[in-house]
């Protein structure tokens, strides 16, 4: 009995849940990539808000997986179902192709294994949303270029000490590194965060955009990974 | 019913009895014998609805009994064992829900067990007592929940033991079981915790007293249940929890006194916690108890663990301590897995905690925050359907 398909989307719990927009706009943008009635795993599904617009506003049947205690004190306080995990120990859990979408938002970045992580994503998903912060962006590079500096910007806001970012990749690397790993792109929207409202980037995004979100698949007969 | 108020007491509770099984309908058993008659001890706290659906059944552990909440009588020493849990406004809050205990059989407080009278001889059954399996334990309640009306549990919870009771529930009534939240325990008991009940049932049939277990009306085995429930304790504690709560602190003194008597705090405790066990415990009961978390293997007769749980209906929130070593994390997480790969509902966190295997009885915090919107969300989900 799926949850979801028993739940009443509340219009009123719905516009609470949304708020998170104001503070993760990327979201709204991956609320509308998904299918109405999907099953979707979330990576690092923090405190379980995208799961939640999810299972309220696109009926979608969610799970997370968390390392947090008490992000999965907070996702159980709104009725989600989460798994305590370590995403560098994969999915091995979950059976090939089992749900429609597998969601990392601003997670591979943190881990030591994207790679890995990545491709898992694509075994058990049917297809795969990952979202990033672009280190490509114009203002990281001046930085570096002129301040000769570890760029510190409103995405990546830590010091180079500090930061849980080890892999951080630009919209160009992770192009390639889907190209040569048998993954097909299905759909990008690149985004300026930063400055609210947030907008798309059309041109030169790898310039332009300090966040990306692709749509991704395993291309057919691939077995990469 | 939803205003918020101090966590408070039950207050005053009386246990009461329940008897079925009577010849020639004994329980059937699953080594094959038969028992019967059968008496249950069981206690509720709150009110059961109109419609019987705010009924949760609490499991209890090795050592515990029906007596989760409040006191007996006003000027008892301590409430029941899972007091800090049970109670208006706390985790199983008793404003909203039925919450039913009930001692399993084999134990020796008040349900039928090796002290009983075995109606054949007109005495107590001693090991003449059928060994009982968690299955059986499970089944008796059965027919309490079924004398009680309730069609469907809202929840069956439990920890360790009571854990394995949860699990069992919910895999061989999986029309009564809308909840389950199996807590520190395990599908299937490990080698090395089989092997610590072994020895403590060792040190009770080493002891002169044990006569074979009928000891009843003479000497007890005290020495050998109080050595049993010393290895107990020592596995329910972690190392940390020990350094913290003993380190290498003498005992009422200053200096180390060269000779065999008590010199440290954790003998000291583990002296005294033998020592209250053999005032509340039948070594038979011990026995058999801890002989029916050895046979505890829910991946039989498949091997599969996926395949046995598939028959399960409820939704499950299962929690694990990280310092629990005798029922580690990932012996949780095979029972998560294997209820994901049947696409069962489920939660699972681990709980960081230092306490060891106790956890469960000890991080009533974290564990009422669980539970409180785990068990209202399921509230949430009946009023949708």
């Amino acid at each position: 009995m799926p949850i979801s398909e028993t739940m009443t989307s509340n219009p009123v719990d719905l516009e609470n849940y949304r708020r998170i927009f104001d503070e993760r706009p990327e979201f709204r943008y991956i609320v509308d990539m998904i299918r109405p009635g999907s099953r979707v795993l979330d990576l690092g599904c923090g405190e379980g808000h995208l799961l939640k617009v999810l299972q309220l506003e696109k009926r979608a049947r969610v799970q997370g997986i968390e390392l947090s205690e008490q992000a999965i004190q907070a996702c159980v306080a709104k009725g989600l179902f989460v798994y305590h995990g370590d995403l560098d120990e994969g999915l091995a859990d979950f059976n090939d192709q089992s749900v429609d979408y597998v969601i990392l938002t601003s997670t591979i970045q943190v881990l030591h294994r994207p790679d890995f992580l990545i491709l898992e994503a694509a075994r058990v998903g049917r297809e795969c949303i990952i979202s990033l912060p672009n280190f490509g962006y114009w203002k990281n590079r001046l930085q570096l270029f002129f301040l000769g500096q570890m760029p510190k910007t409103k995405t990546l806001p830590y010091e180079w000490y500090d930061t849980p970012n080890i892999h951080l990749t630009t919209i160009r690397d992770f192009v390639r590194f889907c190209r040569e790993r048998g993954l097909d792109i299905l759909e990008t929207v690149f985004l300026v965060t930063e400055r609210l409202p947030c907008r798309r980037v059309k041109f030169c995004p790898n310039l332009f955009a300090d966040y990306a979100i692709f749509r991704l698949r395993r291309r057919e007969g691939s077995t990469s990974g | 019913m939803s205003s918020v108020q101090e966590p408070g007491s039950v207050g005053i509770v009386e246990t009461k009895y329940f008897t079925f099984a009577e010849p020639p309908n004994e329980l059937q058993l699953e080594s094959g014998k038969k028992l019967g008659p059968i008496t249950l001890a069981y206690e509720t706290y709150g009110e059961m609805n109109e419609d019987k659906s705010n009924c949760i059944l609490i499991l209890h552990a090795l050592s515990g009994d029906a007596h989760v909440a409040g006191k007996h009588h006003p000027d008892d020493r301590k409430p029941g064992w899972w007091d800090s849990m049970v109670g208006p406004g706390k985790a199983f809050d008793t404003n909203k829900y039925f919450v039913i205990c009930s001692n399993v059989i084999g134990g020796c407080k008040g349900s039928t067990g090796p002290s009983s009278i075995d109606p054949a001889t007109g005495k107590p059954y001693g090991l003449r007592f059928p060994v009982v399996t968690i299955s059986d334990m499970v089944n008796a309640q059965k027919h309490l929940i079924d004398h009680l009306g309730i069609k469907q549990l809202l929840c069956v919870v439990g920890g360790s033991m009571g854990g394995m009771q949860a699990l069992q529930w919910a895999v061989s009534y999986p029309d009564m079981v809308k909840l389950a939240i199996p807590i520190a325990t395990t599908a299937r008991l490990s080698a090395q915790a089989i092997a610590f009940h072994a020895v403590g049932r060792h040190a009770i049939m080493a002891d002169p007293n044990f006569a074979n277990g009928d000891y009843y009306g003479k000497a007890i085995p005290s020495a050998g249940l109080r050595i049993a429930r010393m290895i107990g304790h020592i596995t329910y504690l972690s190392d940390q929890a020990m350094h913290r709560k003993f380190g290498r602190g003498l005992q009422d003194k200053t200096a180390p006194s060269f000779d065999f008597v008590t010199d440290f705090q954790v003998e000291s405790y583990l002296n005294y916690q033998g020592d209250e066990f053999v005032k509340r415990f039948d070594a038979n009961s011990y026995l058999y108890i801890t002989k029916a978390m050895d046979y505890f293997d829910l991946s039989q007769p498949s091997g599969d663990l996926r395949r046995e749980l598939a028959r399960a209906k409820a939704a499950f929130l299962v929690i694990s301590f990280s310092s629990d070593w005798l029922f580690p994390s990932y012996m949780s997480k095979e029972i998560v897995t294997a209820l994901r790969r049947n696409n069962i509902d489920v939660t699972y966190t681990e709980i960081q905690s230092d306490s060891g295997h106790d956890a469960f009885l000890l991080e009533t915090e974290t564990l009422t925050n669980l539970i409180v919107n785990f068990l209202e969300y399921a509230n949430q989900r009946d009023n949708d359907i």
